[in-house]
């Protein structure tokens, strides 16, 4: 009987093991690790396409801009999200590397509920953020020591509003944080605080800017009347897998970019009116 | 030969058993001095780089206040001033270890000398759960209760060297009560039965015999909790601010070494001069923590000779 029943066990055990392995050979993975604002945007994809192919699964990972460059340079990941174009990183080869523009993502300023600013101008903001304004009451808020949060050097969502607001001024040194989430946190419970994240991010325990009078819509970066925006890139290898590639395809698919996209508040990327080059320079399409 | 002398000159199986065994304890040691020489070299390597091929220099990461790898100066080397960072490390250590010292010290003596029993039976579970809180909850704690009362106190944001003290010294605070615990004990009892039998009082028992003759293994405790301050990333990191300035008061916004390791590396790719630059705040971490090993050998020698 004994025998008998460890016979039985090693024939499941074997069974389930072949089972296994048989599975594995179809099922199929791929990472994708980087930029924490496009994060959200690439795990909804994988979700919805792991739905449509059930045998491929979509890894997601953050870490950051800077991982995903690098890893994806490494050939360590399929593909390396980033919010910012490789050409802007130091120490990426970017002629191994192919960008895949996925969709735009804008960058909000915000502030301490109790600051009751609600519109700026570009040049206003710079001068906040390289510490030429220093209280609320040089731009009509309340008598307030100015309280900047920073993202941490090299985050994606700085380069970006640094390219776009401080353009080339070195900004004051103040404090960082190193995720959207902590920003968040502070900038709710600091008073005079004022901050940046990407829209995406953006909840309603925080107050938005307008700047120029336009507030953040679809429309208006479309048009560029929001002047803080940039590309979300997807970076892979020249020669990427037949998984990599149906998946860039699945992203960038009218559906996904018309409904999730847009959803997920961000922009699709053939809706833009105008194109930017990796130096920040916007030109009308 | 016969077989007897032949069983006699062989080998037996338990010296062959031991000498296996030794090989294994032996092998095992080499792994691990292996491993500490290979991160040792490793992050020297790594950590020297910015002053070799990217052409920083030694006196400006000592003396500048400007962090900035990725930008150069007029004489083309990178910004590198490392200076707030080691000035926001020493400070909330030195004054984590301030505030908790006394309080440590004072919890040791009763437990020790005072109510012994109690302090079995209370003091040193409490203590030791203390020990095992995760320091992510400890920074929590941090962010949500102390920050705003430092930011109502003193004003400003809240964030900085006096937030990041605070929360570490709960942290150090059972480090040193416990490892000054066993220093007390570890006084002979005839040094007390000394010194009653010559009329001191209790106090002057403690205060004149027993925290001298366990000088050496406070100080070791209190060396250990520097330690433990200067290296936690985490927690200080959640309430400093992570400014890199210079801290002009104790609630104003500033940094350590450590919270700009675990800030930037994400965003920097190997072999940068970004990069680099943080190999190097990690070798003089890993100096630090070499000083203070040595100091506390040291100590312990010179406890020994007493």
């Amino acid at each position: 009987m004994k025998k008998y029943r460890c016979g039985l066990f090693i024939v499941l055990a074997v069974l389930c093991l072949t089972a296994c392995s048989h599975t594995q050979a179809k099922e199929q993975t791929i990472t994708a690790v980087g930029s924490s604002a496009l994060q959200p945007l690439v795990e909804a994809a994988g979700e919805k396409y792991n739905h449509v192919n059930p045998a491929s699964f979509i890894n997601v990972q953050g870490g950051g801009s800077g991982t995903g460059l690098s890893q994806i340079q490494q050939g360590a990941v399929a593909i390396g999200n980033s919010d910012v174009f490789a050409e802007q990183k130091k120490g990426i080869k970017t002629s191994k590397l192919v960008d895949h523009r996925v969709c735009v993502v804008p960058v909000v300023p915000v502030l301490n509920k109790d600051i009751k600013v609600k519109n700026l101008s570009l040049q206003q903001l710079q001068n906040i953020f390289v510490g030429k304004i220093t209280n609320w009451r040089q731009v009509g808020g309340p008598d307030l020591p100015i309280a900047i949060i920073n993202r941490a050097q090299g985050s994606g969502t700085r380069m970006i509003f640094e390219q776009q607001v401080l353009q080339g001024h070195t900004g004051i040194k103040s404090p960082e944080q190193d995720s959207s989430g902590m920003v968040r946190q502070i900038v709710k419970n600091t008073p005079g605080a004022i901050s940046y994240v990407a829209l995406p991010y953006l909840t309603d325990d925080l107050a938005a800017l307008k700047i120029n009078g336009h507030a953040v819509t679809a429309h208006n970066v479309q048009t560029n009347k929001w002047p803080i925006w940039s590309y979300e890139h997807m970076y892979t290898t020249k020669n990427p897998d037949h998984l990599t590639r149906d998946f860039m395809k699945f992203i960038l698919s009218d559906e996904f970019q018309q409904q999730d996209v847009k959803k997920m508040r961000y922009v699709p990327i053939r809706s833009m009116h105008y194109r930017q080059d990796y130096q920040g320079n916007k030109t009308k399409i | 030969m016969d077989p007897i002398a032949k069983s006699l000159k062989s080998t037996s199986v338990s010296a062959k058993i031991e000498r296996r065994g030794k090989l294994i304890t032996q092998l095992c040691t080499m792994v691990i001095v292996l491993l500490v020489i290979a991160i040792f070299a490793f992050i020297a390597s790594k950590g020297v780089a910015i002053f070799g091929q990217d052409h920083g220099s030694v006196l400006d990461f000592f003396t500048k206040t400007t962090w900035n790898p990725d930008k150069q100066d007029a004489y083309h080397r990178p910004l590198i001033g490392a200076l707030p960072m080691i000035v926001g490390s020493f400070a909330v250590t030195l004054l984590s270890v301030i505030v908790a010292t006394p309080f440590a010290l004072a919890a040791a003596i009763f437990m020790v000398e005072i109510s012994p029993k109690s302090g079995k039976k209370f003091l040193q579970p409490v203590i030791e759960l203390l020990v095992g809180i995760p320091s992510v909850v400890y920074g929590f704690i941090g962010l949500v209760v102390i920050v705003p009362s430092v930011q109502k106190i003193a004003g400003g944001s809240g964030f900085g060297i006096l937030a990041g003290s605070l929360v570490l010294f709960v942290m150090i605070l059972p480090t040193i009560t416990s490892m000054s615990v066993d220093a007390l004990k570890a006084v002979p009892r005839y040094y007390r039965e000394a010194s009653l039998a010559l009329g001191a009082t209790r106090w002057q028992t403690t205060y004149k015999v027993v925290l001298r003759a366990g000088a050496p293994g406070i100080m070791t405790a209190v060396i250990f909790g520097m330690s433990r301050a200067f290296g936690e990333a985490l927690a200080v990191q959640m309430v400093i601010g992570n400014a890199i300035l210079m801290p002009t008061n104790l609630a104003s916004p500033a940094t350590t070494l450590t919270s700009i390791l675990t800030m930037n590396v994400g965003n920097t790719i190997m072999g940068t001069t970004a990069n680099n630059a943080l190999w190097t705040l990690a070798l003089l971490l890993l100096l630090m923590s070499l000083i203070f090993n040595i100091i506390i050998k040291y100590l312990a020698k010179r406890g020994e000779l007493k």
